[in-house]
């Protein structure tokens, strides 16, 4: 999820402010495949990553590209109205009650020494460190993969060698957006969702990714750990409900003492 | 355009006369977003610095003034001062933090938002506010406690503090605070070589600008009677809050109260249309989308663009 | 009377580069000091360190008799000392008129007198008739001379010019050229980046030479154009004895 989103910060230096709805987006649809085709979200995901790659892709095309040059204030108002469109066509869509989707894995729980482990998570972390190792040997080892990473570092460098900057970073776009139709799918099963989620989830990309460092993607992985521990460890000893709390207090840390993140580059 | 602006003045004072009870209520939503609105601009349309946890100082307002209303029996005409100054005070906090750690644009806006989730999730977690279930004040309709029976009277109040800060706003731009906060947004290094202290224009701006809009929060809470962490503190409010100056027109004085005209009652029309059938929230498509189409098409906002029409069809 | 300007051995440094290493520099009253050196000689960090947009990690500035340490640029500029910038920073989307105001606004803080010192300023820099324009229309160099007029409008009694002539066509840079010898014959002190030579020669009182951080040499224009170890900063070593032919 978060390293959707620092993909696209550090190849564009736009930020996403959809990318929590466009991961609902991806919830629902894995929910729709789950009910209506019996495919199970953990097979299904492919299929979700498909559907919002295309998504972010065509938001790329259409909206992102005309607006790469202008200042940040309007890239992150576009990209808030983006975020209003989709959640609340998700809300008119499917109504506003929170969803969970059934897969037979969900029950399946076993013991691990002293620990209690839940299957479906299990399946879920393990393909989700496979998408992201799969996503690193993409940039380093593909010719994409490596433009895009170019063109990340010096925008114009990379068009002066004759890439076609627009289409990389409508393919950046788009894979971060699949990272995050991927996220929505795995995650569907344990989380119950609903369109308002939207922006808490983009949120929390947003905490991950700045504690992590906007545009590092092994900052992008380490923050996600970092977060979900210190939030995990926040429900433990203080309220569940604080556990919030705990990664917006880091979060205000960060912004202060290290904006950069712990292995970001810091905005141009 | 002064001749304008009087008569569209004494129509707005006359309108309760003839209208009835529903469509006072979008006047006085229109107003008081309107307000609200209008005290973001400091800060947001003029200084630039983009806050979208506005909404925090709205939530500090109402349950200072509603707690000490209902706990001290202080009355909210002056419980609003106080929510003011205690919003003004954590818009100082904000502000130098931000501004001292040199946070501009994304990482301020998170900085914004992050407050304002702090504040809601602390106001989740107290029980001596309400907690989760809100904080609820008890109908009296008793003027010293900010509570009219009837809604005109309300309607009054709102158009007042809407042309309150619209004034303070003016003022501001007509001097060198509003020249100096302008020439900010376009270029802080610049100002600093030209003798500007950027520092503290920016927090003067924010001061204001978090004082005004927790005076706001007095009103929302005598207003509403109930007081939801969510609802007050959230997101949601803040979206409400900035998007009527940015599509009505950042930075100017009438772009927020453009905006207002014509958002709010889009909102209130797409609100009973798709109303029926937990369509709930489909205005907010509509903001989206409109929000997309000022980003591209209109980013000085709607009231610039009229003015240069005019302009146009003067000649 | 002691000088407008003491640096007193700055230094900064960037992790492991010496951007400016022990510079020290006077100036008095109404000069006219040039600053020049190759690329990288540490020019505008040397400006930066004037006008207090970076502290120096040692030594010392004084300026008409007040310690720079620890000050502010705003706070400089109302001290008297002002900087331009090497890339013009216009303010888009304001007019000339309402650019300039700013820096009016410094010592008139009422509107109206400081709109009033502004048109002055603009018709002085030869800008009249731009004044309504919005600054983004102008060309480079009506975008130079708005720079000029918006520092000339804080009233300075230094002006630090940072390479006012680049990109500049030969009949442009002598207009600026003429018209910073006025600004300087009307009371105001001038010390100029410039890689433009002639321009340095015809405007400056002494030149101060920079390589590599450090000043190497100091004196009056004609001095300076011969001094071997000039020669050798530009054009490196073997053109101080140019080979027999």
């Amino acid at each position: 999820m978060a390293v959707g989103l620092t993909l696209i910060f550090g190849v564009m230096r736009v930020v996403n402010f959809a990318h929590g709805d466009m991961m609902v987006w991806g919830m629902y649809l894995a929910w729709i495949l789950s009910t209506r085709a019996g495919i199970d979200p953990y097979v299904g995901f492919v299929a979700c990553a498909a559907a919002l790659f295309v998504m972010g892709w065509v938001t790329q095309r259409l909206l992102v590209d005309r607006i790469v040059d202008a200042p940040h204030e309007m890239q992150i108002l576009l990209m808030l109205g983006v975020a209003l469109v989709l959640e609340n066509a998700a809300l008119v869509a499917f109504g506003p009650d929170p969803q969970r989707v059934r897969s037979p894995l969900r029950a399946a729980t076993f013991w691990l020494g002293p620990v209690f482990v839940d299957v479906a998570r299990l399946v879920t972390f393990a393909l989700a460190m496979v998408l992201t190792l799969a996503l690193y040997l993409f940039l380093t080892r593909t010719d994409l993969g490596r433009t895009m990473r170019a063109a990340a570092d010096n925008a114009y460098g990379a068009l002066v060698i004759g890439t076609d900057v627009r289409r990389v970073y409508a393919a950046a776009f788009g894979i971060g957006a699949a990272c995050v139709g991927a996220a929505g799918a795995l995650v569907s099963p344990i989380l119950p969702f609903q369109p308002a989620g939207g922006l808490s989830l983009s949120v929390a990309s947003f905490n991950i990714v700045i504690i992590g460092g906007m545009g590092s993607l092994p900052g992008a992985f380490l923050g996600g750990l970092l977060v979900s521990v210190a939030e995990s460890l926040g429900a433990v000893f203080l309220s569940p409900s604080m556990k919030e709390l705990v990664s917006f207090s880091l979060l205000i840390l960060i912004l202060l003492f290290r904006p950069a993140g712990l292995f970001g580059k810091t905005a141009a | 355009m002064k001749w304008l602006g009087a008569a569209a003045l004494g129509v707005l004072l006359l309108l309760p006369a003839v209208l009835n009870s529903y469509a006072v209520t979008v006047f006085i939503f229109i107003f008081f977003y309107a307000f609200l609105g209008q005290a973001w601009n400091i800060v947001g349309g003029y200084a630039g610095q983009l806050s979208a946890g506005h909404a925090a100082f709205v939530g500090i307002g109402a349950y200072t003034s509603a707690v000490l209303s209902v706990q001290a029996g202080l009355t909210p005409w002056v419980g609003m001062l106080v929510g003011g100054l205690l919003s003004a005070v954590l818009g100082t906090v904000v502000g130098y933090l931000g501004f001292r750690f040199g946070l501009r644009g994304f990482y301020f806006v998170l900085l914004t938002v992050a407050f304002a989730e702090v504040c809601r999730i602390v106001a989740l977690n107290t029980d001596a506010v309400g907690g989760a279930l809100g904080y609820y004040i008890t109908f009296t309709g008793n003027p010293w406690q900010f509570q009219f029976q009837d809604n005109r009277v309300y309607y009054y109040v709102a158009l007042g503090l809407m042309l309150i800060a619209t004034g303070i706003v003016a003022a501001i731009e007509r001097r060198r605070f509003g020249a100096y906060l302008i020439a900010i947004r376009e270029d802080e290094s610049a100002c600093e070589a030209l003798g500007v202290n950027t520092f503290r224009y920016k927090m003067l701006a924010m001061i204001v600008s978090s004082f005004l809009t927790g005076v706001g929060g007095t009103f929302y809470a005598f207003y509403l009677f109930s007081l939801q962490p969510g609802a007050v503190f959230g997101i949601p409010l803040s979206v409400e809050i900035i998007i009527r100056p940015i599509v009505g027109g950042a930075g100017t004085v009438m772009g927020p109260i453009l905006g207002s005209f014509i958002l709010s009652p889009l909102a209130e029309a797409s609100r009973v249309y798709f109303g029926q059938g937990g369509w709930t929230g489909a205005h907010l498509i509509a903001y989206g989308l409109l929000l997309i189409a000022v980003v591209l098409f209109l980013p000085q906002g709607a009231y610039p663009a009229l003015r240069r029409l005019w302009g146009r069809a003067a000649r | 009377m002691p000088p407008l300007l003491q640096v007193t051995g700055i230094s900064k440094r960037f992790g492991g580069l010496h951007a400016v290493r022990d510079l020290s520099l006077e100036m008095a009253r109404g000069e006219v000091l040039g600053l020049i050196g190759p690329n990288g000689a540490g020019k505008t960090t040397a400006f930066n360190l004037l006008s207090g947009f970076l502290t120096p990690d040692q030594g010392a500035v004084r300026f008409d008799g007040h310690s720079l340490a620890g000050l502010k640029p705003h706070a400089i500029c109302g001290l008297g000392l002002v900087r331009t910038f090497q890339i013009v920073r216009p303010f888009p989307h304001l007019s000339v008129l309402d650019n300039v105001r700013v820096g009016a606004l410094a010592r008139r803080p009422l509107m109206a007198e400081a709109r009033e010192m502004a048109r002055a300023v603009i018709d002085r820099v030869g800008l009249g008739a731009k004044t309504d324009q919005a600054a983004a229309g102008l060309t480079l160099p009506e975008r130079k001379r708005l720079e000029l007029a918006r520092a000339l409008a804080t009233e300075p009694t230094l002006l630090l010019l940072d390479e006012v002539m680049a990109g500049l066509n030969p009949t442009e840079t002598s207009a600026i050229v003429g018209l910073i010898q006025r600004i300087n014959e009307s009371g105001v002190s001038i010390l100029l980046i410039e890689h433009n030579m002639r321009a340095v020669m015809t405007l400056s009182h002494r030149i101060a030479v920079l390589n590599f951080g450090e000043k190497i040499v100091e004196g009056p224009p004609a001095a300076v154009a011969n001094h071997p170890r000039v020669i050798e900063a530009y054009l490196g070593e073997e053109y101080v004895h140019p080979p027999a032919r």
